[in-house]
């Protein structure tokens, strides 16, 4: 691994500033992880509070394929999976392995924005949309949040895929890196949150 | 290509607000002029707008807090004016939609424009020197910090000229802020100023968790840490957890408002009481966010001045802990009339008066401390003594409001205005103010007039006292808050007492602001040349005043609480290291106030709707954050040459003014 690309020396008590630096910023992530967690309590609580406010709109029951849900959440998962051997290539410094997992996660992530889009688009167009019960609003915004989160992290994804291929592996793209991961696995698990409190106990 | 922004916006019949605009206009081309005058764009640009420093960062927070404050205060004279006169067939000088305005943007700017940048400024300049670190975790996070703040009080600037400010009250209790009753620009404005800033604070608090829990010195444990800094880190972790839920509730109400969205709505099943909690899930703690650097800045203040170690840290710092961790169980307090039945009253009502007990111990500590010790009467102690007794009342009422059946009766009477002004300006203000005078001649090198600081405490002591005290009474007599006029002739002497008492505080300010002049005209001959002016305890006295940028040559070591005090105790302060390293800091960077800027730009255009502009600053945003994120050359060095230089220089000093001292000592024994 190199250090080159601070321009800093790399003695011993350098490397282990660096390492100090990627402890710090792991750490950091982690905090903003859990405040992420608790904006999404908040719209947890808020959609459990608004989840029978249909205003005579149409009901859980109405709206929900599980089918085609279970297919986006297999897409999330499975993204999931591959960037985890996007990863154990990383740590085993294989470049090529870790852009060929990183560009499958992104295309598992883009497909299960497509399919997101794809559902609220039919539902907007039936005259389900967000405006038509608070039931709908706790709905779009809980998945919405969720699929910016998403979309945000494709964005991520590719400028880290840029880096890699510019930059290399080095040590500060191996920490972004490390933390794209961490991010990526917050949002599978808030999915299955979603999955579960959402689509599942809707058609309850 | 405007949105619905037009000319109008611009144009107000109110003859006050016109003349507001045109002062606050005057004051900023002023201030444009005399930096141009002295040719002060690039220094200003190099050494401030674009430093990551952690110490400048500080120092700027606190110049916005006081800006914003100046606005606050003149809101809050402007409604004590108000219902001073507007009483009978007299109706005052304000409108209903100017008065609605003002009281929301005096809460709003006084907690999330004043408070929060005063505590974030104090624990930018306080915290890494009390730690023995160079900077915080994340320089770079830290100025985007900033800027956003920044950003968030210029929208509520911008309010007062472009468009109007919201109508909803601070705390925008729906449906107040819906849509269909509130059209207009306002509640936007409150909405995004609020979003914008609140994300400020929230990265503010990763940084200084990470800063507190990895970067101490060696040697300090937890439990050595100075009082002030366990402070700073229970309040980020209080602004952790509690600003998201902001976040998510003003989105929810933005939805309401763009996309015709019904959580808090009273049609479509919309749920209205949904937002009051989720609103006080962050008041409160919010409350708590304000007022733990307050006592952490007396827990330093009470032992410096009193020259006695602070008596039960251990207790200090597990009170401090079990408010924390309380804070998140109360916020039902705020809407008992809500009606959620008497368990779940019962149940808050219980948790927010268990919180009295940590919160009484911490004024326990504090009077131990001052208990046979040599009190030395300085201004920062007055702001702590005047906050003890003031803070005992205040904390009671909280007790008596915290009982749901006293509450019911009491709920949003002037009473409950009295009893949180009571907490915020005698708990948290004179907090910051105390924190403030004790630590200015750590920023600047020299310290501020002891005469203007006693008279400026005298002042607002006394007119808080004043201004407040009366509001309890009205409050029994059952005078409802935010009131524009009212026909009861009883409750008028109280309230022309409460309008001198602010009239008082007023003149605390100006004594303030004289204060500054005086010290800064003064400065040479009150100049701080060893860089601990008052026999500081704590690590941030150890070095020179100000800082050099590295605050420290060598990481000191750390033997036990009062790091400072126990160097000297063993005659080992001062020493001098064999041997200097070189340091590796942070370069400046423009980015952290192009973010800002282009955040502000984003708010603007979403409050008016200019869709394109909205698209254009959010990419804008996007490609910077990218840009930055990019590059990985980011530090530069300092060489141990240039260390040795400045800290030989402050040994110069340090040595002059020792040698002066013994002199001016042995004068003092020879002529008796």
């Amino acid at each position: 691994m190199t250090t080159e690309a601070r321009g800093i020396a790399a003695t011993p008590h350098e490397a282990f500033a660096e390492h100090d630096v990627s402890a710090g910023q792991a750490f950091g992530f982690w905090l903003y992880l859990m405040s992420d967690l608790v904006l999404f309590s908040a719209l947890f609580a808020t959609f459990a509070v608004l989840a029978h406010s249909f205003a005579g709109g149409p009901t859980g029951k109405d709206i929900i394929h599980l089918p085609y849900v279970f297919g986006e959440t297999m897409l999330l998962l499975f993204s999931s999976g591959t960037c985890g051997l996007a990863m154990l290539n990383m740590y085993a410094g294989r470049r090529t392995p870790v852009l060929a997992w990183l560009a499958v996660t992104f295309v598992l992530g883009f497909g299960f924005i497509l399919m997101e889009l794809h559902e609220f688009r039919t539902l907007i167009v039936d005259g389900h949309g967000p405006d038509r019960s608070a039931y709908l609003s706790a709905f779009f915004t809980l998945i919405g949040t969720h699929g910016l989160h998403v979309a945000s992290g494709l964005i991520w994804m590719a400028v880290m895929i840029n880096q890699v291929i510019v930059k290399g592996l080095t040590i500060p793209v191996q920490s972004r890196l490390m933390r794209l991961s961490m991010f990526w696995h917050f949002l599978d698990i808030v999915w299955v949150a979603v999955f579960t409190v959402v689509y599942l106990m809707g058609v309850l | 290509m405007f949105g619905r922004l037009t000319l109008s916006a611009m144009y107000h019949e109110d003859l006050i607000v016109m003349a507001a605009v045109a002062g606050s206009l005057a004051m900023g081309l002023a201030l444009v002029v005399m930096i141009t005058y002295k040719r002060k764009w690039t220094y200003l640009w190099t050494e401030w707008l674009t430093s990551l420093d952690h110490k400048r960062i500080g120092i700027m927070y606190i110049c916005l807090a006081l800006v914003m404050m100046l606005r606050g205060i003149a809101d809050a004279l402007m409604m004590r004016v108000q219902q001073a006169v507007a009483v009978g067939t007299s109706y005052g000088y304000l409108g209903p939609d100017h008065f609605n305005q003002i009281f929301t943007a005096h809460g709003t700017i006084m907690i999330i424009f004043v408070a929060m940048p005063f505590l974030s400024g104090l624990m930018n300049i306080v915290v890494p020197l009390q730690i023995g670190a160079r900077d915080v975790a994340f320089p770079f996070l830290n100025s985007v910090s900033f800027w956003l703040t920044a950003a968030g009080a210029l929208l509520v600037m911008v309010s007062l000229g472009v468009g109007e400010f919201s109508k909803a009250g601070w705390s925008g209790y729906s449906p107040m802020t819906e849509m269909n009753i509130s059209p207009d620009s306002g509640v936007d404005y409150w909405l995004w100023s609020m979003q914008i800033a609140g994300l400020g604070s929230l990265l503010t608090s990763i940084n200084f968790i990470v800063t507190i829990m990895n970067m101490r010195a060696p040697g300090m444990t937890l439990m050595r840490m100075p009082i002030f800094t366990w402070n700073a880190l229970c309040t980020s972790v209080l602004i952790l957890f509690a600003f998201p839920v902001l976040t998510a509730a003003l989105a929810m109400v933005t939805f309401d408002r763009y996309m015709d969205m019904h959580f808090f709505s009273n049609t479509h099943g919309g749920n209205l009481m949904m937002y009051v909690n989720l609103f006080w899930m962050w008041g409160h703690p919010e409350v708590y966010i304000v007022v733990l650097p307050a006592f952490g800045i007396f827990s330093e203040v009470t032992p410096t001045f009193s020259g006695k170690p602070l008596f039960g840290y251990t207790s200090m710092v597990f009170a401090t802990i079990a408010i924390t961790f309380l804070s998140f169980g109360v916020w039902l307090h705020h809407f008992f009339t809500m009606g959620a039945g008497p368990a779940v009253n019962f149940f808050f009502g219980f948790a927010t008066m268990i919180i009295a007990i940590p919160t009484g111990v911490k004024i326990f500590n504090w009077l131990f401390t001052m208990y046979r010790g040599r009190i030395r009467f300085t201004s920062p102690m007055y702001w702590t003594v005047g906050f003890i007794t003031a803070f005992a009342v205040g904390g009671m009422t909280g007790v008596l409001l915290a009982s749901p059946p006293a509450n019911f009766v009491l709920h949003n009477s002037l009473f409950l205005i009295a009893h949180f002004h009571n907490v915020l300006i005698a708990g948290a203000l004179f907090g910051y103010f105390a924190g403030f005078t004790y630590w200015f001649p750590k920023a600047f090198g020299f310290t501020l007039s002891e005469k203007w600081g006693k008279r400026a405490f005298w002042s607002w002591i006394i007119g808080f006292y004043l201004a407040f005290f009366p509001l309890y009474a009205l409050g029994f007599m059952g005078m409802p808050r935010r009131m524009l006029h009212y026909d009861n002739p009883a409750w008028r002497p109280y309230l022309l007492l409460a309008a001198a008492g602010a009239a008082l505080i007023l003149f605390g300010i100006i004594c303030q602001m004289i204060q500054l002049i005086v010290s800064i005209r003064q400065r040479l001959a009150n100049r701080d040349l060893t860089g601990d002016p008052w026999n500081g305890r704590t690590l941030e006295w150890s070095t020179a005043s100000p800082p050099p940028f590295y605050n420290f040559a060598r990481i000191p070591t750390v033997h036990g609480i009062d790091a400072f005090n126990d160097m000297k105790e063993k005659k080992i302060a001062y020493r001098k290291p064999d041997r200097y390293e070189d340091i590796h800091m942070p370069r400046n960077t423009a980015y952290g106030f192009i973010n800002g800027m282009l955040a502000f730009v984003f708010g603007f255009a979403m409050i008016w709707h200019i869709w394109w502009l909205a698209l254009f600053s959010a990419a804008g945003l996007l490609f910077a954050i990218i840009a930055r994120a990019s590059d990985d050359n980011i530090h530069t060095t300092v060489p141990a040459a240039e260390v040795e230089r400045i800290e030989q220089e402050h040994y110069r000093q340090v040595s002059a003014y020792q040698r002066s001292a013994r002199q001016a000592q042995r004068r003092k024994f020879s002529g008796r």
